[in-house]
């Protein structure tokens, strides 16, 4: 099976402090996974090596064949949207267009403001397209968010925490959408949330300073205690787990 | 009223027509510099920016009075000074993270500092307070047409980068990850940024300098949906105050630059209350 991102004993501190230490994973095409785990185990920490924010100490990280600040162009990001600013003066399709910043271009042209539509349309959200951004609601911020992310065709979509704050009506309607996504491109969803796993997900990553990958019977109480230090409950029917991490029926 | 423009019509008065041009075309500048400065939140970088200005201003006086050096008038020091100062602040922002405000409170008061030390060492006495709260009505020529040509580079600049400064303005990040040279295009705004404040320090003084560059975009953001619509609303208000203020100042013998500056902030501190008053009667 083709391989898109592949991390090789990747080790990653923040001022001598470890966040991810002697990690190796392997994400196929198509794939749709869930990244989990406590806060400050290392989740957005993750993504940001993979799109080549920041640096490993240590270790190898390939992305689509090529150096993760190569593969940038055919990624496409959505920010936990607690560090944009909410007052900022735009519309939804200014916000969009961001997705098809390039490099080498003064203006939109007339392709960008069609792709930026068509992904508006994606996300269902064609009614806003020139509404103020920050006048939206919190489930909507996110699906404009998932737009701006789309609207480079990427050949792989990464979310940081797209379900926090929103209810559970909007949050199985974005993953509904992302399922539809998922036969174009490889997801990675990062979420503090293991409970939400939507049943989309085929695999669960599960982080906090390495990423653990658990014997194949118990997905038990044990399992989440080690990952989180402390007793969960968790009800989970159609799931099965193998060497290459957890997946579904 | 009516006596001020009567003064204005007087060719006496031609510092009063070059005042009224200055604050007209500077208000370009500032309504395009300001809302950046607003949005990207950086008006404490654009405070150590021109408190920075004076230590290039008093190292010009000191060359030019007590050394003998004309050719080094006190705005190209500040104009040296301020773009020095604009990549020192730009480079701590970026590098410092969590030591960021001390550094750049120290550079804010270190600049000051240096430019009184200079100015102690030059011979002569030097009235300080126009370069502290401005003097509008001393402009000369040079100044409208340093004015033009900074208006034409922001206007240009900002024509042609518009959509890589709003994607640096919005989300640094995500830019990045578009290919955008982030870090070069935040060091120019604050250079940028750094020569408007030059502009504006000739106008309204060091210390009154951040009230000008963001009150206006302030009050434009109540009503602003878009980042260029916001631009235009606080060129359009900055030329008002400060026009306005230069009338009232006229009139009735008061320092223009903190009679425009209190324009400003009272009609922001009005139209906060009302906002908050109608926005609590919807709901």
């Amino acid at each position: 099976m083709e391989t898109d991102i592949s991390l090789n004993n990747v080790t990653f501190a923040y001022r001598r402090q470890p966040i991810l230490e002697d990690v190796s994973l392997t994400v196929p095409k198509k794939e749709f996974a869930c990244v989990v785990g406590p806060n400050g185990g290392g989740k957005t920490t993750l993504l940001k090596l993979i799109l080549g924010l920041i640096q490993p100490d240590d270790g190898q990280i390939r992305v689509l064949g090529t150096t993760p600040e190569k593969a940038r162009n055919r990624m496409g990001y959505m920010p936990q949207y607690a560090h944009l600013d909410m007052n900022f003066p735009a519309t939804v399709l200014d916000v969009v267009l961001m997705g098809r910043l390039k490099q080498k271009a003064f203006w939109f042209s007339a392709k960008d403001r069609s792709q930026a539509m068509s992904a508006i349309d994606t996300v269902g959200m064609t009614p806003f397209a020139h509404v103020g951004f920050n006048t939206l609601s919190g489930g909507q911020k996110q699906r404009v968010l998932i737009a701006r992310a789309l609207c480079s065709r990427p050949d792989i979509l990464l979310l940081d925490e797209p379900t926090a704050n929103v209810d559970h009506e909007t949050e199985e309607n974005l993953f509904s959408i992302l399922r539809d996504l998922n036969r174009e491109m490889t997801i990675l969803v990062v979420s503090h949330d293991l409970g939400f796993v939507s049943k989309y997900v085929k695999t669960v990553i599960c982080v906090n300073r390495r990423v653990v990958i658990h014997p194949t019977t118990v997905m038990d109480g044990t399992m989440i205690k080690d990952i989180y230090y402390g007793d969960l409950k968790m009800v989970r029917h159609d799931h099965r787990c193998s060497q290459e991490g957890h997946c579904n029926d | 009223m009516i006596e001020f423009f009567q003064a204005v019509l007087d060719p006496d008065n031609r510092f009063l027509v070059y005042a009224l041009g200055m604050g007209g075309l500077a208000s370009i500048a500032f309504g395009i510099i300001g809302t950046f400065v607003t949005i990207k939140r950086i008006s404490y970088l654009a405070g150590a920016i021109s408190h920075s200005v004076f230590g290039g201003i008093g190292l010009a006086l000191y060359l030019q009075v007590g050394q003998g050096i004309t050719w080094f008038d006190p705005i190209l020091g500040a104009v040296l000074a301020a773009v020095i100062a604009a990549v020192m602040v730009g480079l701590v922002s970026i590098h410092a993270k969590e030591r960021e405000d001390t550094i750049i409170g120290t550079l804010w008061a270190v600049g000051m500092a240096c430019g009184i030390l200079f100015i102690d060492k030059t011979p002569g006495y030097f009235s300080l307070s126009s370069y502290l709260f401005g003097d509008i009505l001393l402009i000369s020529q040079k100044d409208l047409l340093f004015v033009i040509g900074l208006d034409l580079v922001i206007v240009g600049v900002v024509v042609l980068f518009f959509n890589q400064f709003f994607g640096v303005c919005f989300d640094t990040e995500f830019a990045l990850l578009r290919g955008i040279n982030t870090t070069f295009f935040y060091l120019f705004l604050l250079v940028l940024t750094a020569l408007t404040v030059v502009l504006l320090v000739r106008i309204v003084g060091i210390v009154l300098v951040i009230a000008l560059l963001t009150i206006p975009p302030a009050i434009a953001g109540f009503y602003a949906r878009r980042l260029w619509e916001m631009m235009l609303y606080s060129v359009l208000l900055c030329a008002a105050f400060t026009w306005a203020g230069l009338g009232i100042s006229y009139q009735m013998s008061l320092s223009s630059g903190p009679t425009i500056i209190v324009l400003c902030g009272i009609t922001y501190l009005v139209l906060l209350a009302l906002n908050r008053v109608v926005l609590n009667l919807r709901h």
